[in-house]
C-alpha cells in the first residue's frame, strides 16, 4: 500500500456486527425525502420550453434541455444527403447493436452511428448481470411485481409486461450467440440476488457481464451488412414532411465536418446523461453519456417521462480519489457485503432498494457519521471481507475478479480492507416516452434503451436495464424496418431543420434573448481550465 | 478530476507524446493528459477499465524496458514517458457462430495463424489483465475451448497482445472465436432456461399479466407492494 492508503486505513474503526434498525414504509419514505438527490430542493431548476414546461428537474437537465444548436442558424442543407438509408440508428451501446442485428436480419438497409468506438458504452461497464425469472418457485409474474414495486408504482404496466414475458427469449438468443453465463454444477444458469427484488433472478459471467456481452454483439454487428460510423454522434435531427423524423446531421469528430443522412426511420440508442455530473456527483458512466438523444428530441417536440428521476448506485467508489465515481456492484451486498459508518456501526439493511441505501448513506455523510477521505470528501465502509467469511474463504476473488483487480491496481486489497464508497449518478430512469414498439411522440422517431422512460418507473431495479436493452432494442430493430417499408417516399428537399430554428425562437422569447448553453456537449472536459 | 485539491499534492514529471510535463502525483495517465490540456477522444471509452480503448505504452525512468496499461487506471510515476495506441489493425474472422459445424477444425479456417505460435510469451508479459495469452492460444489451437473461455473472461480487447506477437496473429480475436464457439456449440443449453421457455410458450403466465394489467393503478400498487 501507499502512504496515503495506508494512513487512510490506519484510523478504521471495530466493526460491530449488530444488525441495523429495520425501516417501516413510512421511514423510507421520510428517508427518501430527506436525502435523495431527486426530492432535494437544490440545484433544482423548472423547465419553461417545450413539452415538459413546469417540470423541476435538475439544473444541468434543463440547460441540455433549454439549449441551442450547436449547428448554427440560418441552416441550409447541402444540395444532396451524405447518405441516404432505410434506418440510422444513433448509438451504438447494447441497445443500437441489438436493434441493429435485427433490423439488418430483415434485409434493411441500416446505417449505425456511434460517438466513439461501437460498444464504448455503457453496456460494456455492466458489472451485476441480467435479471431473468428462471428459478423454481420465480415467475415473470414475480418479476412484474418486484420492477413495480422497486420503481414506485410509477412503471408503464404494459412495457413492464413485454418485458418479464419476452426476457427469458432475449436471454435464448444471447446464448445462441455464444454468450457465456454462469453455470451452476448442473449447467442451469446461476442465478444471483440483487437489492429489491424477492428471489434470486440474476444471470451474469461473473462481474464482467457487460463486457462479454459487448465482445460477442460488437463482433457480429461488425459482421452484419450495417454501415458503421464510430466517432461520429449524431448532433441535430432531421425534419420532413408532417413534423416526422427524417434522418440527423452526424459530426466527424476527426474531420471536423457534418455529415448529413437522409433516413426513413430513425431509432435513437444514445443512452444515459451521468457525465453531466447532476449536482456535483461523481458518475459510473462511460466518457459519452450526455443526454444526446434527449437533447435533439426535445427541440423536435418529443415527450418525456420522469425526467426528474435518476438512479445514485449507492456504491460509487470515493477514496483513492483518482477512481471517484468507479461503481462497485450492488451483487457484492447481494453476497453478503456489510457497510459501516465511521464509528463501525451498520445503518441501513444492505438489501434495502437502492435509492433508500443511498439516501442512508448521504445521511450518515451528512449528519458527520461519515469517513473523511485525504481530499476533504467523506463516504462509508463497504466491507467484502464478510462475504468471504459467510461464504469460504475466496469467494470474493471467485465471483468479483473485477473489482478485486481494479481495487489492488489503486493499492487496496477488497478482500481484507473495506472499500470506501458514496452515491455515484449511475441511470437515468426516465427518458423518451415510448411504447412496446419503441414508438417516441415523433413519428419515425424510435427509441431504445437508457434513452427512454416508462419502464422503471422512478428507481430501475438492478438487472433490468440489460435485460430492456435486448427485449426492447430487438422490437424498436424490427418495428422501424416496418415503418421504413411503409413510408410514403419523401425528398430531400422536403426536409429541414425548422424545427430548431422554432425552438430557438421559443428560446428567445421565454429567456428574453440570453445566452442559453450550447448542447448536445457529447464529452464532459475536464481539462485544466489554466492549461 | 479534482484538481484543485491534487495542486497542493507532490508533482512529477512526465513525458507525454514526448512533451514534457509536470502533473500531480496520484493522476492516471488520462488525468495527467487532461491536466496538460490535452482532448482525449481516441484513447477514452469507459474511463472503469473495460473497455480497452486507452492501451498505451510506456516507460519509467532508468529502465529501457518499454512497459504497456490501459492509461485510464495507471498513475503516473515520476519520470515516467508514455504514448497512446489509438488502435491496432487486426484482422476479424468473417464468421456466424450459428453456423459453425466443427468449430475445432474451422479454426484453422478462420484463423490459420494461430497454429503459428512460437511460444514466445510476449503476448502474456504485456496483458494489462495479467490473462496467460500463450497458453490460450495452444488451448484453442488443441481444441480445449472450455479453458481459453476461462482463461480470457476478463480481456478487454486491448489489442495490445497483438503489438508484440512475433507471430504476428490476434490472440484476442481467436480467443473470442473459441468462446463463442464453446457457449453456442458445446455447452448444453440451460435447463433452467428452457423450462422457463417451455412454461412462457403454453401461456401459463398470461392469464395473471392480463389481470395485473386490467388493475387500476392504485389497486396494482398494492397488489404488488408487499413481497410475495
Ligand atoms: C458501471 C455500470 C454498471 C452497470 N451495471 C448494470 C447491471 O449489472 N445490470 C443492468 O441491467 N444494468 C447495468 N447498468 C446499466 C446499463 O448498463 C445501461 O443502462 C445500459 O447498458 C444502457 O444501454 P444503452 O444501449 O441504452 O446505452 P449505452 O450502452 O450507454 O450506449 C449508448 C451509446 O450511444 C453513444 N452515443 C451517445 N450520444 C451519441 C450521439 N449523439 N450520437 C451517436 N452516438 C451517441 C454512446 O457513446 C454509447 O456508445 C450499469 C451501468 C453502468 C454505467
Ligand atoms: S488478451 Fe490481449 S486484448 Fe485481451 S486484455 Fe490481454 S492484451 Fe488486451
Ligand atoms: S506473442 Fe504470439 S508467438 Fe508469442 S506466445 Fe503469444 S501468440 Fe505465441
Ligand atoms: S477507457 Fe475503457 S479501459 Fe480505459
Amino acid at each position: 500500500m501507499s502512504d496515503l492508503v495506508d494512513s487512510f486505513y490506519a484510523l478504521m474503526p471495530e466493526f460491530d456486527e449488530t444488525s441495523p434498525p429495520a425501516l417501516s414504509p413510512d421511514d423510507r419514505a421520510r428517508l427518501l425525502e430527506s436525502f435523495y438527490p431527486d426530492y432535494r430542493p437544490e440545484g433544482k431548476a423548472t423547465i419553461r420550453v417545450g413539452p415538459s414546461a413546469g417540470t423541476v428537474v435538475p439544473e444541468e437537465i434543463a440547460a441540455l434541455l433549454e439549449s441551442r444548436s450547436r449547428i448554427e442558424g440560418p441552416r441550409p442543407l447541402p444540395d444532396h444527403p451524405d447518405r441516404d438509408v432505410d434506418i440510422l440508428i444513433v448509438g451504438g451501446g447494447g441497445a443500437g447493436i441489438t436493434a441493429a442485428l435485427h433490423a439488418a436480419e430483415q434485409g434493411a438497409g441500416v446505417l449505425l452511428a456511434t460517438k466513439l468506438r461501437v460498444g464504448d458504452s455503457n453496456t460494456v461497464m455492466a458489472e451485476g448481470g441480467i435479471q431473468s425469472a428462471l428459478g423454481e418457485g420465480d415467475s415473470p409474474v414475480d418479476h412484474f411485481r418486484d420492477t413495480f414495486r422497486g420503481g414506485h408504482g410509477a412503471n408503464d404496466p404494459a412495457l413492464l409486461s413485454v418485458l418479464v414475458q419476452e426476457g427469458p427469449r432475449m436471454v435464448e438468443w444471447l446464448i445462441s450467440r455464444g454468450i457465456l453465463f454462469d453455470r451452476d454444477p448442473q449447467g442451469n444458469l446461476s442465478l444471483r440476488k440483487g437489492g429489491g427484488t424477492s428471489r434470486p433472478r440474476l444471470i451474469s459471467a461473473k462481474d464482467y457481464t457487460g463486457l462479454e456481452l459487448i465482445r460477442v454483439l460488437k463482433e457480429d454487428v461488425v459482421n452484419a451488412p450495417v454501415e458503421i460510423l464510430e466517432f461520429s454522434p449524431a448532433v441535430e435531427l432531421l425534419q420532413g414532411p408532417g413534423g416526422a423524423c427524417a434522418g440527423a446531421v452526424l459530426w466527424d469528430l476527426d474531420s471536423r465536418k457534418y455529415l448529413y443522412v437522409k433516413a426513413r426511420t430513425v431509432i435513437l440508442a444514445t443512452g444515459g446523461t451521468g457525465r453531466l455530473h447532476l449536482g456535483g456527483f461523481a458518475t459510473s458512466n462511460h466518457f459519452g453519456a450526455t443526454g444526446d438523444g434527449l437533447c435533439m428530441a426535445y427541440r423536435m417536440g418529443a415527450k418525456l417521462v420522469h425526467i426528474d428521476s435518476f438512479q445514485y448506485h449507492p456504491t460509487g467508489v470515493i477514496f483513492p480519489s483518482e477512481m471517484a465515481g468507479m461503481l462497485i456492484t450492488e451483487a457484492v451486498r447481494g453476497a453478503g457485503a456489510r457497510m459501516y459508518n465511521r464509528f463501525g456501526r451498520r445503518f441501513v439493511n444492505e438489501l434495502e432498494t437502492r435509492d433508500v441505501v443511498a439516501s442512508a448513506i448521504i445521511r450518515e455523510c451528512s449528519e458527520g457519521r461519515g469517513v473523511p477521505t485525504p481530499s476533504g470528501a467523506s463516504g462509508v465502509y463497504l466491507d467484502l471481507a464478510s462475504i468471504d467469511r459467510e461464504a469460504g474463504e475466496g469467494t470474493v476473488a471467485k465471483r468479483f475478479p473485477n473489482i478485486v483487480k481494479l481495487m489492488t491496481r489503486h493499492q487496496v486489497d477488497p478482500t481484507k480492507f473495506p472499500i470506501l464508497v458514496y452515491p455515484t449518478l449511475h441511470y437515468q430512469n426516465g427518458g423518451l416516452q415510448t411504447d412496446q414498439n419503441g414508438h417516441t411522440s415523433i413519428p419515425n422517431l424510435l427509441v431504445a434503451g437508457e434513452a427512454s422512460g416508462g419502464l422503471h418507473g422512478t428507481n430501475r431495479l438492478m438487472g433490468n436495464s440489460l435485460l430492456e436493452l435486448f427485449v426492447f432494442g430487438r422490437r424498436a430493430g424490427l418495428e422501424a424496418v416496418k415503418e421504413s417499408r411503409e413510408r410514403a417516399p419523401f425528398s430531400w428537399k422536403e426536409v429541414s431543420m425548422a424545427h430548431v430554428d422554432h425552438f430557438e425562437q421559443s428560446l428567445a422569447r421565454e429567456f428574453e434573448g440570453a445566452d442559453r448553453p450550447m448542447a448536445p456537449t457529447l464529452f464532459p472536459d475536464y481539462r485544466r481550465k489554466d492549461s | 478530476m479534482d484538481n484543485s485539491q491534487k495542486e497542493q499534492e507532490t508533482m512529477v514529471h512526465v513525458s507525454i507524446n514526448g512533451r514534457d510535463f509536470e502533473v500531480p502525483a496520484g493522476s492516471t495517465m488520462v488525468q495527467a493528459m487532461w491536466y496538460t490540456g490535452h482532448e482525449v477522444i481516441h484513447g477514452i471509452g469507459c474511463l472503469g477499465g473495460v473497455c480497452g480503448a486507452c492501451a498505451t505504452v510506456y516507460r519509467v525512468k532508468g529502465d529501457f524496458r518499454l512497459r504497456n496499461a490501459l492509461a485510464c487506471q495507471t498513475l503516473v510515476q515520476d519520470g515516467m514517458s508514455f504514448s497512446m495506441l489509438d488502435s491496432y489493425p487486426i484482422q476479424r474472422a468473417h464468421y456466424d457462430v450459428a453456423h459453425l459445424s466443427d468449430p475445432k477444425e474451422e479454426l484453422f479456417t478462420f484463423y490459420p495463424e494461430s497454429a503459428t505460435c512460437r511460444n514466445c510469451n510476449a503476448c502474456t508479459e504485456v496483458c494489462p489483465q495479467g490473462i496467460d495469452v500463450r497458453d490460450s492460444v495452444w488451448r484453442a489451437n488443441f481444441g480445449d475451448f472450455k479453458a481459453v473461455a476461462e482463461l480470457t473472461m476478463s480481456c478487454v480487447m486491448c489489442g495490445l497482445c497483438v503489438s508484440r506477437c512475433i507471430a504476428e496473429m490476434a490472440p484476442h480475436e481467436i480467443a473470442l472465436y473459441a468462446r463463442r464457439a464453446y457457449g453456442a456449440k458445446e455447452l448444453p443449453f440451460p435447463t433452467n432456461l428452457r423450462s422457463r421457455l417451455n412454461e412462457i410458450e403454453k401461456g401459463i403466465f398470461s392469464r395473471e399479466i392480463d389481470r395485473l394489467l386490467g388493475l387500476s393503478p392504485d389497486e396494482l400498487k398494492k397488489e404488488c407492494e408487499v413481497k410475495s
